[in-house]
């Protein structure tokens, strides 16, 4: 058809760019919306077990947490291979949980205490024993409100 | 030979594309917010306290897991897939049957009296070897049975969906089935280190 010319000789064409900008700041935006920032370096893996029956914690400031698991490969030499806690930057062991939740209880508001909240972000592969143990820790704390963190599933499909 | 212009893009429109996909990608990403199943621990025992005393078994549904990752349900082995109707049969004890829970009425705030079972407890009991992600799916499945039950009987009852519910509808339906899984002590059920 005619309205379709052919165009002679290549390049020499510039595209404008002043659009660019928006889209970068578009860019910009989404990154900022939906990463959360980490609050944590993580030292030890955490692939978080799957369930169904969900529910969310609310308030950020109301939750304490508990990594368990292998620590990471660059720790590998100096912490051992069997799972290890790690409470804010460090390990630690269960014998520590106590102190650090009263720690962590004191810094909160007192009218907010009682809401406590303990996540425990444990590996889906850890035996049950470690846990156990900080469960045993955080009963003699009085940290009663414990939240299993896990990641939502589906269908619980398996084959045990 | 005469220099031809060169056609410019018109670029007036991109900045409303750039919006479009910046508020498509806006409703659509969820924040990564902690999910997680909540549970309440029992307050420590003092060591001068004396034990409780025992519950009827009728009343108890005893869920074992050994370091195999293999459940024992009412002392008969059951794979994972049918805990949840178990334990749904064992709390609401549909057809009143002598070894699963008393069936008695209790009044309840908005329902009125109802005939349920108060006192069934879900007893829990896993050995240290036992893997968290088959632990955690057991209280998974519990947690499934409790909220289905509930669920039922919202329907039936307001004709909504439980999560739905006002706070204190929530709250009545709560009583009817409370979420009672206690976590013995522990020690060791088998098969461990």
């Amino acid at each position: 058809m005619a309205k379709f010319k052919k165009k002679k000789g290549g390049g020499g064409q510039r595209i404008n760019t002043a659009s660019l900008p928006d889209i970068v700041f578009m860019l910009l935006f989404f990154f900022m919306v939906s990463t959360t920032m980490k609050e944590v370096e993580l030292m030890v893996q955490t692939t978080l077990p799957e369930a169904t029956e969900l529910t969310a914690l609310e308030k950020k400031s109301l939750v304490t947490y508990i990594y368990v698991g292998v620590p990471m490969r660059q720790y590998q030499s100096t912490h051992g291979t069997e799972p290890r806690v790690q409470l804010n930057d460090q390990f630690a062991s269960v014998d520590d949980i106590q102190s650090y939740i009263i720690q962590e209880r004191e810094s909160m508001r007192e009218s907010e205490r009682p809401l406590m909240t303990v996540s425990i972000k444990a590996d889906y592969d850890c035996e049950m024993g470690i846990i156990t143990d900080i469960k045993q820790a955080l009963r003699r704390s009085q940290a009663l409100r414990i939240s299993y963190s896990s990641r939502q599933a589906e269908d619980l499909t398996y084959n045990y | 030979m005469a220099k031809r212009e060169t056609p410019e893009v018109n670029a007036g429109s991109m900045a409303d594309i750039a919006f479009l996909l910046l508020i498509f990608f806006l409703m659509t990403t969820t924040m990564d917010t902690d999910l997680g199943l909540a549970r309440m621990l029992p307050p420590p025992v003092p060591e001068d306290e004396e034990p409780p005393p025992p519950i009827r078994e009728r009343n108890v549904f005893e869920v074992l897991i050994n370091a195999n990752n293999q459940l024992l349900v009412e002392r008969e082995p059951m794979p994972l897939s049918q805990l949840k109707d178990a334990a749904k049969e064992f709390i609401e004890n549909p057809h009143n049957l002598d070894n699963l829970p008393v069936r008695e009425e209790i009044e309840v705030p908005i329902i009125g009296v109802i005939e349920t079972t108060p006192n069934a407890v879900i007893s829990l009991q896993n050995d240290r070897g036992t893997q968290y992600q088959m632990y955690l799916a057991v209280q998974n499945e519990l947690s499934a049975a409790y909220n289905e039950l509930r669920n039922e009987l919202a329907q039936r009852e307001f004709n909504m969906d439980y999560a739905d519910l006002d706070t204190e509808r929530q709250r009545a339906i709560r009583e009817v089935f409370p979420q009672k899984i206690s976590e013995a002590e522990p020690r060791n059920v088998g098969g461990g280190r």
